[in-house]
């Protein structure tokens, strides 16, 4: 096969117009799945039994079923219901890109939710007890002691999270959302360029999980300098800033 | 007697059991304005729990905790166990009995100089930079001052607790509550520990010290309590209750060291 440098050039121009689909994809689902996932988690582990039955529930079916499948039925099955037809929801769960978006965010917040938790259980409780022998409590507790040991521990775990949330936003194509992915296959079907148009994309997706690496890499790094070498020792420093491997 | 000095602290008749464990029966002690008190007891006499009661880090089923003239307030529950009445009040006294704890228990994400400030900031609302000056003052008392921007994970154990006492310090306390302080430390780091805290006794501080250091317990403190199946077995100055105690349980104890 040669290398038909002209076609590459134009069909990399096509997909990268497509980028911002995949990145609005991406930014929405993520935090509003982050918004879904602070409330799972809170039902979790300081809600009630009722509470705590609901989030253990939601994330079993969330993180045990096919984002596809969740996708289509949100974007095809809900729609065959009259009273969701006539609801005020409708002007969202008529249009792809929030269908996509909430079914990537639903799915999401099961797994982030996961995270979060993690990360609460791994803030050592003689460090929730220095904070409380010292006179704070409820908000202060948390937001002093409890939550920036939390995130310092969840960072790795949510990297990874986020990262197969790019490449999840894919699926939004089989819901006629036009970003990367899709926009590769419309030119497959015009072209028959299969490997190439592919290949390309694949490019462009490792181009933006790439960035976003280095991105949490360096807010890993800045968060962590207590879990680094000591200042003095600094010289056989191979291992610093190093998340992943 | 009619104006005796209200003791900064004053604790009645604790109870506690864990589960059929009856840890705590009834113990009661009162540590008036610049006492060192060291209270000894063989692991499972309840002491931690004890210490841990005064600050109400674990809920006493039964009794009176007085801080600075300052009750506090208990009320019983449905089930009918007793807890706080007000969760405002606990925090405050807390703020005022400072604790150092077995294991440090720095804050791990914070340097030492921002493990010193942040209660001062943060709980008693106090400017930050008179808070980091006296800091720095409380470091270089400890020895520490070169390593205040160092994160706990980079020091000693020696070194951790003498920041830990350091962050205490920083709280200005009314007293200050030491659990087995070096009992979680090499035993070449456990000097520089006593050091410090021999020169806090020296100073005035009013200080509980649960501890199985004899020669602190012996040289430093002004009195002695040791606590045995839950109750207080000997008590007294450690000039009298190391000679002659009255106590068997208290001589076979001590016999052990």
């Amino acid at each position: 096969m040669d290398f038909d440098v002209a076609f590459l050039l134009s069909t990399f121009v096509k997909l990268v117009a497509a980028v911002p689909m995949t990145l609005g994809l991406f930014a929405c689902s993520v935090s509003l799945g982050a918004v879904f996932a602070l409330g799972i988690t809170y039902c979790r582990v300081s809600g009630g039994p009722l509470l705590s039955v609901f989030a253990r529930a939601y994330v079993f079916v969330f993180r045990g079923s096919p984002l596809l499948i969740q996708m289509f039925l949100i974007y095809y099955g809900l729609g065959q219901f009259p009273a969701v037809r006539h609801s005020l929801f409708w002007p969202v769960l008529r249009d792809p890109f929030s269908c996509a978006v909430l079914a990537l965010a639903l799915c999401t917040a099961g797994y982030q939710a996961e995270i979060m938790r993690g990360g609460l259980q791994a803030v050592p409780s003689r460090e929730i007890e220095a904070g409380r022998a010292a006179g704070m409590s409820g908000l202060l507790l948390f937001r002093r002691i409890i939550a920036p040991i939390a995130i310092r521990q969840a960072l790795p775990a949510y990297s990874t999270e986020i990262i197969l949330m790019v490449k999840s936003t894919a699926l939004a194509s089989l819901v006629t959302v036009w970003e990367v992915t899709g926009t590769a296959q419309r030119l497959i079907s015009q072209t028959y360029r299969t490997m190439e148009v592919f290949l390309v994309a694949t490019l462009i997706y490792l181009l933006i999980n790439f960035i976003i690496v280095r991105l949490m890499a360096l807010v890993e790094y800045r968060l962590s300098p207590h879990l680094r070498e000591r200042p003095v020792s600094a010289s056989n420093g191979g291992r610093q800033g190093e998340v992943h491997g | 007697m009619a104006d005796a000095p209200v003791p900064a602290i004053s604790v009645r008749n604790i109870h506690k059991s864990f589960g059929q464990h009856e840890v705590l029966r009834g113990i009661s002690l009162d540590a008036q304005d610049g006492d060192v008190i060291s209270i000894l007891g063989a692991s499972g006499s309840g002491k931690s729990t004890f210490l841990r009661c005064i600050n109400l880090l674990e809920t006493p089923d039964e009794g009176e905790i007085t801080v600075a003239g300052e009750t506090i307030a208990m009320k019983r529950n449905r089930a009918g166990s007793l807890v706080p009445a007000d969760r405002k009040q606990v925090d405050r006294i807390r703020s005022e009995l400072a604790m150092v704890f077995q294991s440090f228990n720095l804050w791990s994400h914070m340097t030492v100089l921002q493990n010193l400030i942040e209660g001062p900031v943060h709980v008693l609302k106090r400017p930050k930079a008179e808070c980091i000056a006296e800091a720095e003052a409380l470091l270089e008392k400890v020895g520490l001052a070169e390593r205040r921007n160092y994160y706990p994970a980079h020091l000693s154990g020696g070194q951790q607790q003498r920041a830990a006492i350091a962050r205490a310090l920083a709280m200005q306390p009314k007293a200050l509550l030491f659990d087995e302080p070096t009992s979680a430390l090499d035993p070449e780091l456990v000097g520089e520990v006593l050091k410090v805290m021999r020169s806090l006794a020296e100073e005035g501080r009013t200080m509980l010290v649960m501890t199985h250091e004899m020669a602190f317990a012996r040289n430093v403190s002004d009195r002695v309590l040791f606590l045995h199946e839950g109750v207080v077995e000997a008590d007294g100055a450690p000039e009298d209750i190391f000679t002659n105690s009255e106590s068997e349980r208290f001589r076979q104890f001590i016999g052990n060291f």
